[in-house]
């Protein structure tokens, strides 16, 4: 149900881009937004917004079982999703994609089917320091209902893990490791094909949190040879609600079902239920329709606008930022890896980061402060949270020198 | 913590002040200014309890009660949440538990600057307001 057009830009040109952003024509405190929190969502082009209202105007029905025209109409709508999302990391099969609301329920599903039949007392779980929240607590949870060790992997000054440091921790008692491919605090694209290899050399199954990645990176995870991999659709400039969480068939088909109830059963009596064939199994209940077909929508402009050519101006956009900020006197940037996605955290010396945020934000400038959810790694560094300007494809070089102005004034009235 | 004025007048005061600003940078500024200004918290108050959870840098702060009425003390490490801290301590500090369950809390809109400082509940204003308030709750109960 894919009716509306999507403009294909050859060139990057970044003011035809932001034309499909109508958010980005709104002003903040009476000066223009500058949007530069896009690792907490990305903003959604008119294209995504008018797949919504094409849905609930046209085609709205419940999926799967209707036998009318606008059930079938919506299914095929919905299912063509997973066809895209599948080809969009270069999973197998369609079975392999589990619609989820994002990264969280991903990693917190795998947790509570993969984890709670195949973790064992005495087992060891390794994550690493600079994770989100998301991947620090399910395991946590888990580890102490089944009496299962945590291990950190640490992180350097610069802001990455060492495989050293990893393989000290791996050993055969190492039934997961969970990582994240970009952290969100830091930028680090951390290596994880490596990672992935070393991991299964002893056995051990592999999650990888791709919250911040699968905007910015090509992922293939037949390349990768990841077991899990998790990410949230309004990360990609697509809705809220949606996520995704890719298996290894071979494990999806043999973890029990998350939760109960429709959509996800074969055959239901009182005595015994059977339950549907994958992906359906873990999908229970009447699904984010809408939001799932938007993706579809979402996933189809990125692609047209160029991957390779989005992740080269985001690249030109933090290497423009980084070498201005560090200009400033007594500024710190934390994540200093040569290996990043788009995105600056910093501290000023003296100066609290909400106290940053608050002045930006009164100069238009959306950026966030505070620990990013991602509390054990401010501590690692003794700071109470960043200043944090993650960029998207829509951004400009003239954005970041705003910023820098707007940061040259707030530190002015701090000081 | 003038002893002489009321708490409206104090809420006036500050409404007054801020008039005198017709811009977001002055008043900012201003702001900026009183937190600079605030004593800070002495160290031996700066204790895990004393912290008002829900914000995003960290306010302590402290409480007693003396002569009928409620004295409070607060700090915090981002200053234009330290400048927040001390309006509200001007106009609750050394007021009985039953103006401070009555306030109002006018002045806060009054200074024309609701719209960025509580919207939002991360600078911690309406948690520390309700703080203060439970503690006048919680003196004027045991008294």
């Amino acid at each position: 149900m894919d009716t509306v057009a999507i403009p294909d830009i050859t060139n990057y040109d970044v003011q035809a881009i932001r034309s499909f952003f109508p958010v980005l024509k709104r002003a903040v405190h009476n000066r223009p937004l500058i949007y530069f929190d896009n690792a907490a969502t990305s903003q959604k082009p008119q294209e995504v917004i008018d797949a919504l209202s094409n849905y609930y105007e046209n085609y709205n029905a419940n999926i799967h079982r209707g036998i009318h025209t606008l059930a079938e109409e919506a299914t095929g709508a919905y299912e063509d999703t997973r066809k895209t999302v599948q080809q969009f990391i270069n999973a197998a099969t369609t079975e392999e994609i589990i619609f989820t609301r994002g990264t969280t329920e991903s990693i917190n599903l795998v947790a509570y089917t993969w984890g709670r039949k195949n973790i064992a007392a005495g087992d060891e779980i390794i994550i690493s320091e600079m994770e989100h929240h998301s991947n620090i607590v399910p395991w946590q949870i888990l580890c102490e209902e089944k009496n299962a060790v945590l291990k950190v992997i640490p992180v350097s000054d610069a802001g990455e893990v060492s495989l050293n440091d990893f393989q000290n921790l791996l050993s055969t008692k190492t039934k997961l490791v969970s990582i994240v491919h970009a952290s969100n605090s830091l930028g680090t694209i951390n290596p994880v094909e490596e990672i992935i290899r070393l991991a299964h050399t002893q056995g051990a199954v592999v999650l990888i949190d791709g919250a911040q990645s699968a905007v910015h990176l090509d992922i293939d995870v037949q390349k990768m040879d990841c077991d899990f991999f998790a990410f949230s659709g309004h990360k990609v400039y697509g809705p809220t609600g949606i996520g995704i969480l890719y298996g290894k068939k071979h494990l999806l088909e043999k973890m029990p079902v998350f939760m109960g109830g429709g959509e996800m059963i074969k055959e239901v009596t009182f005595e015994k239920t059977t339950f549907n064939e994958l992906p359906y199994k873990y999908e229970a209940g009447t699904p984010n329709i809408a939001d799932t077909i938007a993706l579809h929508t979402a996933l189809q402009f990125l692609k047209k606008t160029g991957r390779k050519k989005i992740r080269e101006h985001e690249k030109q956009l933090v290497a423009h930022a980084t070498s201005s900020l560090l200009k400033m006197d007594g500024l710190k940037i934390i994540g200093t890896s040569q290996n990043k996605v788009s995105l600056v955290s910093f501290v000023i010396d003296g100066i609290h980061p909400q106290d940053i945020g608050v002045l930006l934000d009164n100069q238009g400038i959306a950026v966030r402060t505070g620990h990013h959810c991602t509390q054990p790694l401010m501590k690692r560094y003794n700071i109470p949270g960043t200043v944090r300007a993650s960029f998207g494809m829509y951004n400009t070089l003239e954005e970041v020198d705003q910023l820098i102005i707007a940061l040259q004034k707030a530190i002015k009235m701090l000081r | 913590m003038n002893t002489t004025t009321t708490l409206r007048q104090a809420e006036e005061q500050i409404v007054e002040n801020f008039s005198l600003f017709d811009d977001w940078e002055s008043k900012y500024e201003y702001l900026i200014d009183l937190g600079k200004k605030l004593k800070p918290l002495e160290d031996q108050y700066k204790l895990e309890e004393n912290i008002i959870k829900g914000c995003q840098s960290t306010v302590w702060l402290v409480s007693w009660f003396e002569n009928g009425k409620v004295i409070f003390k607060a700090d915090s490490d981002a200053v234009i949440v330290k400048g927040l801290v001390s309006m509200l301590i001007e106009v609750l500090s050394n007021r009985t538990p039953q103006e401070i369950l009555d306030a109002k809390m006018d002045f806060i809109k009054e200074i024309g600057m609701m719209s960025h400082l509580a919207q939002t509940r991360s600078n911690g204003l309406l948690a520390m307001i309700k703080q203060m308030k439970n503690y006048a709750l919680a003196y004027k109960a045991a008294n």
